[in-house]
């Protein structure tokens, strides 16, 4: 029983990590961006929500209705503005620019925050848990951050295949010479793809924020988190990330059970099994 | 009236120039042949039309515009679309998505969905099917179909006929006329002379990235046509 009780937990910590990883996934799937600040636009997320819900008092999940605009806005100027520059010159300036964007983002928090390790309280719902027969227990924040997840891949889902915005990003993932030849104006359509992976960022880093402390140093686990879980499901696959998520929780929650200080390294030695079992991840979509 | 033309057009890939001086004129209404050796320019030729390749502004004239500095994705609003070399579908895409996704530029104008289906009928029942399932030259007909949604003024055809089978490559061209008919302007690129001279009232012989030769279709001496074709 405590072996399913941690599978269980395992898997919805899964969650977190496939919202952490949607972001990176489609910035990746759409136009080959790797989003090297990714982890510390998840943490920027979490001080906006942490500002707003300072200023007008409201919880943080509320705050999301603000925190989400601003960092839909954010990530379209980002990409329009900066990102679109280093397209044309392979893999590698992309990689170094946002490196560059990671290191102004912490060093901005450090400057405007300080060191000091923050948290979201949203109250009641924290320590809430459900109670099943054999004694497993099972928090209600983790099985609603699952939920979000559920919902977040759900909406990416019908987004990318059943809307002209899904068909045109499929287009140009495909082939971004040949869309332009036919009309889809590619530097607008990655600024929206940017902000769009910037809702979801939003999304996780509040939720994850509520859960767990974060500090301006926190991003670079996040951006690693969510790297290990878009490569084991599988590049460009959307479902693939929820189960690379969950691979990623199990494994950290079975290295936790045996002993505390293996919870990190289960999850990286997992990422690696898999990486070399399956180098190009579970369920591979995206081509090249 | 003339629709397109180009004036003194050159093209560069970083520092090699594919395109010296190439003065070419379209008039409305009319098909016009390209022809060529491999690396004449011919393909460079519609990039530079189509927006793909920059040049500058006044080297390409459409409808009266300089449009040499446009954006292929602003080429395409203002009424030129391409068929391009290698079909270039797609992948992820079903046949009816690639067609939708070439009007995405939601030029108004007499084609659609079904006007292309009516076109192609055998697109119609594959519609659903993964555009890379099909057959070369369905997979033509798709990507002209696709060019077609944008409601071209100008249809920029590269090399319709590469790898098809003959009997395809009739059907193709026979379609092609009733695109004309609806008043649509084609360029065709292509290195079978006779299918293009065939379908075309006049045609540029290209070589080496420069215009070698050009002349009405008909009643023309194809042994000069070879001459200028091979620069012999």
């Amino acid at each position: 029983m405590a072996w399913l009780n941690t599978f269980i937990q395992g898997s919805l910590l899964g969650g977190i990590y496939a919202l952490f990883a949607i972001g990176l996934s489609l910035s990746f799937g759409i136009m080959r961006l790797v989003n090297i600040a990714h982890g510390d636009l998840i943490v920027l997320s979490a001080y906006v929500a942490l500002v707003v819900s300072q200023g007008t008092g409201l919880d943080p999940i509320s705050c999301l209705v603000i925190v989400v605009p601003v960092m839909f806005a954010l990530g379209y100027a980002l990409q329009r503005g900066l990102l679109n520059q280093t397209l044309s010159g392979g893999l590698l300036p992309p990689l170094l620019v946002t490196f560059g964007v990671s290191i102004i983002i912490q060093n901005g928090l450090l400057q405007g925050f300080g060191a000091y390790t923050q948290r979201l309280q949203e109250g009641a719902i924290e320590t809430a848990s459900l109670q099943f027969p054999g004694g497993i227990s099972i928090g209600v924040y983790p099985i609603v951050v699952f939920g979000v997840a559920l919902l977040a891949l759900g909406s990416l889902q019908l987004l990318f295949y059943r809307t002209g915005l899904g068909r045109a990003f499929r287009a140009v993932s495909d082939d971004a010479d040949t869309a332009e030849l036919m009309g889809v104006d590619n530097r607008k359509l990655y600024a929206v793809a940017l902000g769009i992976a910037m809702i979801f960022t939003a999304i996780a880093g509040v939720l994850f924020a509520i859960r767990t402390n974060f500090d301006p140093a926190a991003g670079p686990i996040r951006l690693i988190l969510a790297f290990e879980a878009v490569i084991i499901g599988g590049l460009g696959s959307m479902w693939g990330t929820l189960l690379g998520g969950m691979i990623l929780g199990i494994a950290q929650s079975v290295g936790a059970a045996l002993s505390p200080t293996w919870q990190i390294l289960a999850g990286h030695i997992a990422f690696l099994i898999i990486l070399i079992v399956r180098p190009s991840g579970l369920f591979p979509r995206t081509r090249d | 009236m003339t629709l397109l033309e180009t004036q003194k057009l050159s093209a560069f890939y970083g520092d090699f120039q594919a395109l010296f001086d190439i003065d070419v004129t379209v008039e409305q209404g009319e098909t016009v042949a390209i022809i060529g050796a491999n690396g004449a320019g011919k393909t460079t030729f519609l990039r530079a039309v189509a927006g793909a390749l920059e040049t500058a502004p006044e080297m390409v004239m459409f409808e009266g515009r300089p449009i040499g500095k446009h954006t292929a994705h602003d080429v395409v609003r203002l009424g030129i679309a391409m068929a391009p070399e290698g079909r270039r579908l797609f992948p992820s895409l079903s046949v009816e998505e690639n067609l939708l996704l070439g009007g995405y530029s939601k030029r108004p104008g007499p084609w659609n969905l079904n006007r292309v289906y009516d076109l192609f009928p055998r697109l119609r029942e594959l519609r659903h099917l993964p555009a890379t399932d099909l057959s070369g030259g369905q997979q033509q007909m798709t990507t002209v179909g696709r060019a077609l949604m944008s409601n071209p003024r100008l249809l920029l055809c590269d090399e319709l006929s590469l790898g098809l089978a003959p009997v395809v490559i009739r059907d193709i061209y026979d379609c092609l006329g009733k695109i004309t008919a609806e008043g649509t302007t084609v360029v065709l690129v292509e290195q079978d002379i006779n299918r293009a001279l065939d379908a075309s009232a006049r045609f540029y012989c290209f070589q080496e990235g420069r215009l070698a030769l050009t002349a009405p279709t008909t009643g023309f001496d194809r042994t000069a046509i070879s001459a200028a074709y091979f620069g012999m």
